[in-house]
């Protein structure tokens, strides 16, 4: 490998070889699956007698009304021989993983490919796929992203500058983080409808909600870096507010900017989702509550799946933009 | 400009001609901390000729830290007067007088040592072209010409305090306030950087102020040393240096370089025993 030759290319941040994360990763993976697999059987079991016992097989207790009323390990102890259809049942209450893989390439590659309305029969997304729906709401999660961070840079330079900001946005910020955001999306939309906005905005408006308060925090403390030296030795060259925070206090807190970004975005991701809820326009998030409705449960988990892969590759991309920028600065060999 | 007589407080001080630089007048100042007030400066008086080299020694919160952060105007002294080119320190501030170098080099990580260098230059509003001229010219004085490039971690920590004695010098403050600039080095590096600022200083003409611990770096350097005492900070001695201004490394071994040494150590015993 050409990794081989340079000590440094290969290492993670922690200094352990690439190759070496891989088993503990996909150790734990393995293992999730495992305890996965194990809990649809319990989950599952009443719904599959009652499909075994219609197929003829003989089920103990054979009452349905019996069933209902006994733990599920229980069932599952009783009917070891019946219990074949737990993990391929139709409506499951908690799919198997591979169930959930099948919807997975169902509404996405197949769904494109092979769909009434794919991409290769109409030359656009179709609305039933997954693709679309990530898309959409990547785009609501990029534009309260933007607006989150601008919001939380600009808010940290006011509380770093004035005593009054300090006092007086702090506190609501804060406050503004404890109010649960399945209950303030709702009154966020209809607000915003009222006056006529709909559609991108109310939900990226609830996605720069949740992500503006990690950029305010993670910003107030990077501005407020600079330790008493460097800010004394700004003093001795009479320097202007201006060029302390253009030259001193905004590179210092290039770092803790980047740390906060990455929570900014996965904040972002969750609010677009939730805006997306009460809204039946597409989305992850209308993908999930649609699933709920109609008992697909394989379909719910589905979008969580792709939500949270969307999730990790914007954390990434943010990381990786963090060390292009580190190392452009010199601030990282 | 002042009269003959207020002149000539060290009359063989550089260039015996000039008028004081800095002087301060009875000057207090007193902390208020949460233990009560701290008295840091006590009835300081000091007459500073322009391009002399004077260097404060003495024990740990003596106030010599202060008194020249006093003449940069990072601290307000509580009474007494103190000017710097005949203003106020906060006018001589605000007029860029001076340099300061601290003890930690506390170059910007993010800058290139060029870009360093060019930090007060640019905050200055000089042209990129004077901005380019000057930064070569100071890396020169410091001899760390070809370096301009190098991220200040790729340098030692006594390049590093050169590049910030290259940026202090950088704009055209005619005195220098080193706050013990060379306290985190060792004792080799200390010597080189020892002799290159009084070639450095003999260059440039500038006054220097040189906040100090170390007994031979202070002989060594000044041409006046200033010896200070704790609780309450104040001045106990100032001796003046009969050492040629050429000075090479050896010339620690003389007996008029040990005497001097002798006499600052007996002032900061004084100080002690008091």
């Amino acid at each position: 490998m050409a990794e081989a030759s340079d000590p440094k290319a290969g290492t993670s941040a922690g200094g352990w070889p690439r190759w070496l994360r891989l088993p503990p990763v996909l150790g734990m993976v393995l293992a999730l699956l495992a305890i996965w697999y194990v809990a649809v059987v319990p989950m599952n079991v009443k719904e599959v007698l009652t499909a075994a016992e219609r197929a003829g097989v003989e089920v103990s207790p054979p009452s349905a009304v019996d069933r209902r009323d006994m733990g599920n390990w229980a069932l599952v102890f009783r009917n070891t021989h019946a219990l074949g259809q737990s993990w391929s049942s139709d409506r499951p209450k908690l799919p198997a993983p591979h169930q959930v893989l099948v919807e997975l390439y169902d509404s996405t590659i197949d769904e494109e490919l092979n769909g009434r309305r794919g991409i290769m029969r109409s030359g656009t997304l179709s609305n039933r796929s997954l693709i679309y729906h990530a898309l959409v709401t990547l785009n609501a999660t990029f534009l309260g992203f933007l607006i989150g961070a601008l919001l939380g840079v600009g808010l940290a330079v006011g509380i770093v500058h004035s005593r009054v900001m300090d006092m007086s946005v702090m506190p609501w910020a804060i406050v503004s983080q404890t109010i649960p955001i399945v209950a303030l999306a709702p009154m966020i939309i209809v607000v915003l409808y009222s006056i006529g906005v709909q559609g991108l905005i109310p939900k990226a408006v609830i996605s720069a909600y949740l992500s503006f308060f990690p950029v305010v925090v993670g910003m107030v403390k990077g501005l407020r870096s600079p330790d008493a030296m460097q800010m004394d030795l700004m003093r001795t060259y009479n320097a202007p507010t201006s060029s302390v925070l253009t030259k001193l206090r905004l590179p210092s807190s290039i770092p803790y900017l980047f740390a906060s970004l990455k929570i900014a975005i996965a904040a972002s991701l969750v609010g677009a989702i939730v805006g997306e809820l009460p809204v039946q326009k597409g989305g992850l998030g209308a993908r999930m509550l649609a699933g709920s409705y109609y008992g697909q449960t394989s379909q719910i988990w589905a979008a969580l799946l792709v939500a949270a892969a969307l999730a990790a590759l914007l954390v990434w991309a943010i990381g990786a933009i963090e060390r292009r920028t580190l190392r452009r600065m010199g601030m990282m060999p | 400009m002042l009269s003959d007589e207020e002149i000539m407080n060290w009359p063989e001080a550089g260039t015996a001609t000039a008028a004081p630089v800095i002087r301060a007048d009875h000057l207090d100042l007193t902390f208020q901390t949460n233990d009560g007030p701290v008295h840091a400066l006590k009835d300081v008086s000091l007459d500073i000729a322009k391009g002399s080299f004077v260097s404060f020694i003495g024990p740990s919160g003596c106030g010599k830290t202060t008194f020249l952060r006093c003449i940069a105007a990072l601290e307000h002294p509580t009474g007494g007067s103190l000017t710097v080119n005949a203003m106020t320190p906060d006018e001589a501030r605000r007029a860029r007088a001076y340099g300061y170098v601290f003890q930690a080099a506390g170059l910007y990580p993010w800058r290139t040592i060029g870009r360093n260098v060019a930090l007060p230059l640019e905050i200055m509003g000089y042209s990129r072209a004077e901005q380019a001229e000057r930064v070569a010219r100071v890396l020169e004085l410091v001899e760390l010409s070809g370096f301009e490039k190098k991220f200040p971690w790729q340098l030692s920590g006594g390049m590093q305090q050169r590049a910030s004695i290259a940026r202090a010098l950088a704009f055209d403050a005619d005195i220098l306030l080193m706050d013990e600039p060379f306290g985190a080095l060792d004792e080799i590096v200390r010597d080189r950087l020892n002799e290159e600022l009084l070639k450095l200083w003999d260059k440039t003409e500038k006054t220097i102020g040189f906040v100090t611990h170390s007994i031979p770096e202070a002989v060594y350097l000044s041409t006046h040393i200033v010896v200070m005492s704790p609780r309450p900070g104040r001045i106990t001695d100032v001796i003046e240096s009969p050492l040629p201004k050429e000075r090479p490394l050896d010339i620690r071994d003389t007996p008029e370089f040990i005497e001097i040494a002798h006499r600052v150590r007996e002032g900061l015993r004084a100080g002690y025993e008091e």
